[in-house]
């Protein structure tokens, strides 16, 4: 409750001026003080497992993608998951890759030996793509996680 | 200060900044027309090449190339300043490892103190590379003995195709010095600019170069201080500082021109509510408080016809504080002191002052200390909007009165800062 206080100025004695009064309630303890037996454990605290720095090697480089349709099932890659995409990694031989395929983004297996490059799905109703001579790739990123929710 | 600087100053600046970080999720936009617009959509701000070489100008306002932009077919984008500040944030970030000193100079530009190192071109491709490597973002780098010659040289990386984008004025001798300078326009230069420079050339100043020879005390006499200084810098004098550590702001300000006309105070009161819970966030993110508030309407300048009304009015807090709650309480009732009903109002702003650090925060004796309740509550709010996106938790006053909003029809989703706007990949 605010309980109003008048007092008279001392420039204008005609003229009160109102003053808001709030209880103020003092800060008391602010440390605790222990009691019984100090933690065993206390000296052997660690930080806890910090998820982005196990799963997001380079930070600035990282990028995240939301997975649609199926084909990529094969590895365990289904539609809502969510994709960890690190552009700084080299895009070797049999990597998981985002690339952009006719101006759209597609996440597949790269496959590249003896001057051939193919993009191959994980889901046999898809046929590989081949990339003809002259043709350009794009990899966009290296897929280096998998979020999937299991609840 | 006399001395010739021996300086190796880059100057990475981010090529069409805002349409690379529209590209780097739709590569469907690669190779069209592409200008993202600025607040309310009302002109261009950023333009890819192609955009440019039709014959859009920066800053031209969109309604007047609507007629080209659809003869052309030009995607135009409303302003994604999330994207924009998050891919700026990379690009800053892995700069900052090529050298110790540096300095970011605004959301696409930043000062790197390459003194000393060897294979200067070999660092500075390696620069350009990485970053576009990492963040998918393009950048031209200007080096040069002062941070004028380095935006000049970043000014040559970018438009000679030749340089490939790494231009180092150091590498110049005087002859090729002279030419270059001779043949770029005085208006190129950092700080001369388009109304500074027709006053130039009334005594004979239209190249760099004329600058750079023009008679010291004559120009100091008739322009000042700051043309002197770009004299000197021009002259290889380094007269700007790389400021590596930014001070913590002093003031805030959130304000912002509504896209149609607001005249009830409902109305105000939401918008002004946005602003408090934007500058407060500022004001939490760099850990201070606040114990001055300002507020302040304005009508449209640029309608002479309609009465004009540019109020402001203040009021210190007498705990400094950093809860939107509380600021915002107050802001509503400054809003009611200056408010008149007979005026259309085209912005309004909040102002943040007297800004302290947590650490040395005052509180008053005769005063109710902040609740603990409101802090934590804060705390809430800025980690469910960090997650969920901005304003997603937010001042139910901002919710009143009819829309107000920036008129942003064309803009594109926040892929890296909110979760459920990240891209699709099929």
């Amino acid at each position: 409750m605010c309980n109003t206080v008048q007092i008279y100025s001392i420039l204008d004695a005609m003229q009160p001026i109102r003053i808001q009064a709030v209880p103020v309630p003092l800060p008391g303890f602010i440390a605790s003080v222990p009691a019984g037996f100090p933690s065993p454990a206390a000296d052997h605290s660690q930080k806890r497992i910090d998820l982005n720095e196990h799963l997001i090697r380079n930070k600035e480089a990282t990028f995240l993608f939301r997975v649609r349709g199926d084909s990529m099932s094969g590895i365990g890659i289904y539609e809502g998951d969510t994709l960890l995409v690190d552009r700084s990694i080299d895009p070797r031989h049999n990597a998981i890759v985002l690339a952009v395929l006719n101006n759209e983004f597609t996440v597949k297996r790269l496959y590249r030996r003896g001057g051939v490059v193919k993009l191959i799905s994980e889901n046999p109703i898809y046929p590989p793509i081949q990339i003809k001579q002259g043709e350009e790739l794009l990899v966009w990123g290296v897929v280096t996680f998998n979020l999937h929710k299991l609840y | 200060m006399t001395k010739k600087s021996a300086q190796q100053l880059a100057l990475v600046d981010c090529n069409n900044f805002y349409v690379s970080c529209e590209r780097l999720f739709r590569p469907d936009l690669a190779g069209r027309p592409v200008v993202v617009l600025s607040n309310n959509d009302g002109c261009v701000v950023s333009r890819s090449n192609e955009a440019k070489s039709i014959g859009i100008r920066m800053g031209q306002p969109w309604f007047q190339a609507k007629a080209l932009a659809e003869e052309h077919n030009i995607l135009a984008l409303s302003s994604n300043y999330a994207l924009y500040a998050d891919l700026s944030n990379r690009v800053m970030n892995l700069l900052a490892e090529f050298s110790p000193r540096h300095e970011v100079y605004s959301i696409d530009e930043c000062f790197v103190d390459l003194t000393g190192m060897l294979e200067l071109r070999a660092v500075s491709y390696a620069m350009r590379e990485k970053i576009m490597r990492w963040t998918g973002i393009p950048v031209c780098v200007g080096i040069g003995p002062t941070k004028t010659l380095a935006k000049l040289a970043n000014f040559i990386a970018k438009k000679h195709p030749r340089s490939q984008g790494v231009f180092n004025y150091n590498a110049l001798t005087e002859a090729q010095k002279v030419k270059l300078l001779s043949g770029i326009a005085v208006d190129e230069v950092w700080g001369v600019g388009r109304r500074l420079a027709p006053r130039l050339a009334k005594y004979g100043i239209e190249t760099v170069q004329e600058l750079r020879d023009a008679h010291a005390p004559t120009l100091r006499a008739e322009f000042g201080v700051m043309v002197e200084k770009i004299q000197r810098e021009l002259q290889e004098v380094a007269c700007v500082d790389v400021e590596e550590v930014t001070p913590p702001r002093k003031q805030i300000v959130a304000s912002r021109s509504f896209g149609n006309p607001v005249q009830d105070v409902a109305s105000l009161k939401a918008a002004v509510a946005l602003f408090v819970e934007n500058a407060c966030g500022k004001l939490r993110s760099q850990q201070s408080h606040a114990s001055m508030l300002q507020v302040f309407l304005r009508t449209n300048r640029f309608r002479a016809d309609l009465p004009q009304y540019h109020p402001s009015t203040a009021v210190p807090m007498v705990t400094p504080t950093d809860s939107s709650l509380v600021i915002n309480r107050w802001a509503g009732i400054l809003i009611d002191q200056i408010w008149r009903p007979e005026y259309a109002y085209k912005k309004a702003g909040v102002m943040l002052s007297e800004i302290t650090p947590n650490t040395q925060r005052q509180n008053d004796l005769f005063a109710e200390p902040e609740q603990a309740e409101d802090s934590k509550l804060m705390a809430v709010l800025d980690r469910v909007n960090q997650r969920y996106g901005r304003g997603v938790l937010r001042i139910s006053s901002q919710d009143a009165g009819e829309e107000w909003g920036m008129r942003q029809e064309r803009k594109s989703p926040a892929y890296t800062t909110c979760w459920d706007d990240i891209p699709v990949v099929a």
